[in-house]
């Protein structure tokens, strides 16, 4: 709870535009808000702790656990939704992680209207892939572990979401982090597969140094990493500390949101079964960024400069994503160049401050919606075509299947902002906000749509029309009941998603959390920007049936292509830009100092080891040498010891 | 002339020092008279007997002293002032002897080795010669490993509590000697043993030469031995500043080189590789943990006033331990040479901490310090350390424990619970959250960062994810790799490194998620007295 002279203080310095975190007592929400992140946290515990017993229903337990949690998500969203919006903000402390004098970290749950949204989509969603999955996976002998970690990762993704404390949000981002470290590796056999989840790793943790960096700068900045008692102070600290957290924060987001420069492992992590794809890298932990910033708006605003940042980057990684969507052949990484667009738009959007983050949100959720649709969708169509990625290999698949087809197309129609459709409403806010305040951004997220319209229709063009393409031996069916009613459901939000906007309800939804934003006039009259959107996107559109649709799709790529389709194929060079800037010069540095410490310090232990057999004698000579070289290191580490004290207190 | 008088020793405050002493004298009786077919038995019981005897005295001299107690004086000065006995040196004691128990349990194992400990059958013989080979096949063993042991554990004992330089000195080399005998008595590879414990007694003599000097230069300076006496000398200014910065100095060395921290570092690689992995496990988890506690005391109550003037060596030295160590543990080949480097890097983590030195003024009541804060990242290093230490040594061959990296591939399918266990340690060391090693690196950087030592937290943050890195290599390739060859084995322990395993697993993700207990504790007892 705050002081009244903190909020006295607050509100004087910003005239209170700014909403600070302040939650009432959970009550008789605690049994649900506990049991949404217990239950699929036991679902995971069982399934790897029971082995094989569970294997015969490891996958129905999984399953359950999530859909309970999403039954306790509904409770808790009609439960809030009951409450005037004052009163929409609860917390429930659990215990004292570590505490020591004025500094404490309390793990709690913090539930308000975004951590609301959030919920519903991760479990929501969710309990539709678990579904899915048990189709899927029918035949992979470690279906129960899929299961597990699924299961894992939905738990560390609701931590993540609940925390009410950065270091909740880092244990829930780790968490989740690991989770899909584990499933990107999930068929170990191969070894691109490991080598995509080492990658992702990896760039991820770059990206949690930034978090750990800026958690451990807010502690110090304001003695506490609570996200109550920080909102309560920021309006207090200096600009230059805020803009440092909020670069800090960003980096984060960019790694976890695959945004630019930490955008490779996306792609990558395609590797992994298809419904993690459309769970973890396309509706819910990628978008763990954006919730990040929208989360932290009471530092993003105090801070334009790291603001102006969060947008360039976002719109920097939504024209490269759909670059590279446009060049691919392989289905999933299509989706995978969409999905870095498309959270860039969502990042552009949280840039955009309180007129951007209600609509980022939006976006996040009908992104959730009609991309893991399109995700299980892809999955579908591979399941009909023997596992073949290559759209080339595709074609004329709407008569093989026709319920796939026509939930793809819902999809499809969300995703490049058909009138009426989701994706439409959700986008077009984002694009009208960035022209009101930024028209250099703005034009550029327009380009994006057009582009958008573009790759998608190519993907539905090659996939579902032209002529049949198809491997010799290969009959395209139909999935099961039990991955087609999934896609069913999720074209559906996909079409009703906008509903999410009548009224502005969710802009006044999440008012109590991101603020109000006082109204702006956009340069020209909405329906004019709305109708120009349309406009760009139909050009996309017919780019691509002119381009695609009229000619004939040779089944092998062409290997001669403009430079933009090459570096498209290329992923825009990120690895390889990777390489050059971290790669290299770490491998030069690391085996310098190897080499370093082999030639004068580490001396030939290894080479002693090998030379064990029968050489003792030769080898007690060499090994005097060695001790000796030791010990030179170490007398010139005494004299580097003394030379800094004495260099020191002479200067 | 006044008639002998003799000094007043608290005997009861210093009973655990005393009884494990003596332990380890009666430990070279009964190599004497027990019957060797009796000896193995009496001596592990003896030696886990004397340790729980130690531990029960130190918990009630804790509770009598009552560190933790607002009080202005919390502890004592014992033994004519040789010996401070405060809330960070109980600590010390108390977290020592715990270790020393698990590590009584890895000696004794026998299971493993078919029926004899892990140590040399007959540590004279030749390596390669037939005397070698009847020492094992008439089934032989070193019992003796268990005194020695005691001897260096009642020198760690001391070296945390020693109020004098003079008494520090001597701890030193009682918790050394033993050590480097212990390293050369492995039963397999008895070379590459015997060569490190020749490296490790060869530099640790010279580093004992410069803490000596070290020792000589601050006498000059302060008049006197004891550290009261030497942080007036410094507060007062009295004397020559060169004398001072001489003997800080090479004191440093002679501690930083215990510690393992870089530049003083050379040896650690090569010793844990080749010492017997049970006497590793123990050296690498307590050697530092008395290490520390004396570097601490030493630099905390003897040159705490002039800080500013040795702090930024320290920086540098705990900046280079934690980059050189993380790097070059990217390139190792062997589990316990990468075990040795992610030991270098850790700490330098520790180090970290130690920077984090305020006067108590600007400490708020109760808030984590650089003390509390070293003291809780070693208890939590201590014990996972030692779990994954006694994990290398049931992953074996026919050649014994199998240390090579590529070797461990496909671990995960072969023992998927070894494998996880392993993982989940590696994941500790890794710092990730609700284990041990995050809230532990979580208190050092804390402690640094309050004390505007911001640039070393930085770099270790950094270094923190480079290691992450190669921690992770190590699990891809244990659960992603295939098996090559045969692939390796695990062998099932006796209960006793079973349960070293069980202890340190469960401590590290105890102190992972409900750390609070012993942080609160920490922030209580975490001051030093004079």
């Amino acid at each position: 709870m705050i002081s009244t002279a903190t909020t006295v203080l607050t509100e004087a310095a910003h005239g209170g535009h700014v909403p600070v975190v302040d939650p009432g007592s959970a009550g008789s929400l605690a049994l649900p808000l506990v049991l949404v992140i217990a239950l699929p946290a036991l679902g995971a515990t069982v399934l790897l702790l029971g082995g094989r017993r569970t294997d015969r229903f490891g996958h129905l337990l999984g399953t359950a656990t999530v859909a309970g949690s999403f039954i306790c998500s509904l409770v808790l969203f009609f439960a809030i939704l009951g409450r005037d919006a004052a009163h929409r903000q609860v917390s429930l402390d659990l215990w004292t992680w570590f505490s020591s004098g004025r500094w404490t970290v309390e793990l709690g749950l913090l539930y308000d209207p975004l951590s609301a949204l959030f919920l519903l989509l991760i479990t929501g969603v969710g309990s539709l892939i678990h579904v899915y999955s048990i189709g899927y996976m029918a035949h992979d002998e470690r279906r129960r572990r899929f299961f597990a970690y699924l299961n894992l990762f939905v738990a560390a993704m609701l931590m993540l979401v609940l925390a009410s404390d950065y270091v909740g949000v880092f244990l829930g981002w780790e968490g989740v982090g690991l989770a899909s470290y584990l499933l990107i590796g999930f068929w170990q056999y191969k070894p691109s597969a490991a080598a995509a989840a080492k990658k992702a790793f990896v760039i991820n943790r770059v990206g949690d140094i930034g978090l750990a960096l800026g958690i451990g700068l807010i502690f110090t900045t304001f003695g506490t990493t609570s996200f109550s008692k920080v909102s309560q102070l920021t309006s207090a600290a200096s600009a230059g500390v805020m803009t440092a957290i909020g670069l800090l924060l960003l980096l984060a987001a960019c790694g976890k949101s695959a945004q630019f420069p930490l955008q490779t492992w996306l792609l990558d992590a395609m590797e992994g079964p298809t419904p993690v794809s459309a769970l973890i890298h396309a509706a819910t932990m990628v978008t763990a960024g954006v919730y990040l910033i929208v989360r932290s708006q009471f530092i993003f605003e105090y801070t334009a400069d790291a603001r102006l940042a969060v947008s360039i980057i976002g719109t920097i990684t939504l024209l490269m994503g759909a670059w590279i969507g446009c060049a691919k052949d392989d289905i999933k990484k299509v989706l995978a160049g969409s999905t870095m667009s498309q959270i860039g738009y969502m990042v552009l959007a949280s840039g955009l401050g309180v007129a951007g983050y209600a609509f980022a949100i939006f976006h996040l959720l009908t992104h959730g919606f009609f991309k893991a649709n399109m995700f299980l969708g892809a999955g579908s169509v591979m399941h009909g075509m023997d596992d073949d990625v290559n759209m080339r290999h595709y074609g004329a698949l709407r008569k093989a299947m026709p319920v796939t087809f026509l939930t793809f197309t819902m999809g499809y129609l969300a995703i490049i902002g058909f009138p009426g459709f989701a994706g439409f409403w959700s986008k077009d806010k984002i694009i009208e906000t960035a022209l009101a305040q930024n028209p250099a951004l703005g034009i550029c997220a327009l380009i994006g749509a057009g582009v958008t319209g573009f790759y998608m229709t190519r993907l539905m063009l090659l996939t579902f029309f032209t002529e049949k393409r198809w491997e010799p031996g290969v009959h395209p069916h139909e999935s099961p009941k039990v991955m087609t009613v999934p896609l069913i459901v999720l074209a559906a939000l996909s079409v009703l998603g906008g509903l999410l906007l009548l009224n502005d309800w969710i802009v006044t939804f999440l008012a109590p959390v991101t603020g109000a934003a006082p109204h702006e006039e956009p340069p020209l009259p909405a329906i004019v920007i709305s109708l120009l959107a349309v406009l760009v996107v139909a050009v996309g559109v017919a780019l691509a049936w002119f381009l695609i649709g009229k000619r004939d799709v040779p089944r092998e790529a062409p290997a001669k292509v403009s430079v933009f389709t090459a570096a498209g194929r290329n992923d825009l060079y990120g690895d390889a830009f990777n390489d050059l800037v971290i790669v290299e010069p770490g491998k030069s540095f690391t085996g310098g100092l190897a080499t370093f410490d082999r030639s004068t310090v580490d001396g030939g232990f290894t080479g002693t080891a090998s030379a064990l057999a029968g050489l003792s004698g030769r080898l007690r000579l060499a090994q005097n040498g060695f001790v000796r070289s030791y010990a030179l290191s170490l007398l010139a580490g005494a004299a580097l010891v003394l030379l800094a004290l004495v260099v020191v207190n002479l200067g | 002339m006044n008639g002998f008088q003799a000094p007043k020793i608290e005997y009861f405050t210093v009973s655990p020092i005393l009884i494990v002493l003596g332990v380890a004298v009666l430990g070279v009786l009964i190599e004497a008279f027990v019957p060797r077919a009796r000896r193995y038995v009496v001596q592990v019981v003896l030696a886990m007997a004397g340790l729980i005897a130690a531990i029960v005295t130190s918990v009630m001299v804790f509770s009598r002293l009552n560190p933790g107690s607002d009080s202005p004086k919390g502890g004592s000065i014992v033994a004519e002032g040789a010996l401070a006995v405060d809330g960070p040196a109980l600590f010390c004691w108390l977290l020592l002897l715990v270790l020393a128990l698990l590590a009584v349990m890895l000696f004794a194992e026998r299971r493993l080795e078919g029926g004899v400990t892990s140590f040399a059958g007959q540590a004279a013989a030749l390596p390669g010669t037939e005397a070698e080979r009847q020492a094992s096949t008439q089934g032989l063993e070193h019992t003796e490993v268990f005194p020695l042991m005691m001897f260096a554990v009642s020198g760690m004992l001391m070296f945390p509590a020693a109020n004098d330089m003079l008494t520090m000195f001597v701890a030193l080399e009682v918790l050394s000697l033993p050590l480097y005998l212990l390293c050369g008595l492995a039963r397999r590879r008895r070379l590459l043993s015997q060569e490190a414990a020749m490296k490790y007694f060869l530099l640790g003599a010279f580093s004992s030469g410069f803490f000596v000097y070290g020792i000589a230069l601050v006498y000059g300076y302060a008049g006197s031995m004891g550290f009261a006496q030497i942080a007036e000398a410094v507060s007062g200014q009295t004397g020559s500043d060169g004398l001072l910065l001489g003997g800080i100095a090479l004191m440093a060395v002679g501690l930083l080189f215990k510690i393992g921290a870089v530049p003083f570092h050379s040896w650690t690689p090569d010793v844990y590789q080749g010492a017997p992995t049970a006497v590793t496990a123990f050296m690498a988890a307590s050697t530092k943990v008395a290490a520390f506690g004396a570097l601490l005391r030493l630099f905390y109550v003897a040159f705490g006033a002039n800080r500013n003037e040795w702090l930024p060596m320290m920086w540098i030295v705990a900046i280079l331990t934690m980059v050189v160590g993380s790097v070059l543990a990217l390139t190792q080949t062997d589990v316990k040479r990468l075990l040795a480097y992610s030991s270098i890097a850790h700490a330098g983590f520790i180090l970290t901490g130690f920077l984090g030195i305020r006067s108590l003024a600007e400490v708020p009541g109760g808030s984590l310090t650089g003390v509390s804060g070293v003291l809780f990242y070693l208890t939590t290093y201590a014990l996972t350390t030692m779990a994954a230490f006694a994990l290398v040594t049931v992953v074996r061959d026919s050649a014994g424990e199998t240390t090579a990296l590529a070797r461990w591939q496909g671990l995960g399918k072969e023992s998927p619970l070894v494998a996880g266990t392993f993982a989940f340690l590696l994941l500790a060391m890794a710092g990730i959250p609700l284990t041990s090693g995050f809230t532990g690196k979580w208190a050092v950087f804390a402690a640094a960062q309050s004390a505007g030592a911001w640039p070393v937290v930085i770099v270790a943050v950094l270094a923190s994810a480079v290691a992450a890195y190669f921690y992770v290599k190590v699990i891809v390739l244990m659960f992603f790799s295939e098996p090559v060859g045969e692939g390796p084995s695990v062998t099932s322990p006796s209960i006793l490194t079973g349960s070293v395993i069980v202890i340190g697993t469960a401590a590290t993700l105890v102190l992972g998620v409900v750390p609070g207990a012993l942080i609160d504790l920490l922030g209580r007892v975490g001051v030093f007295i004079r």
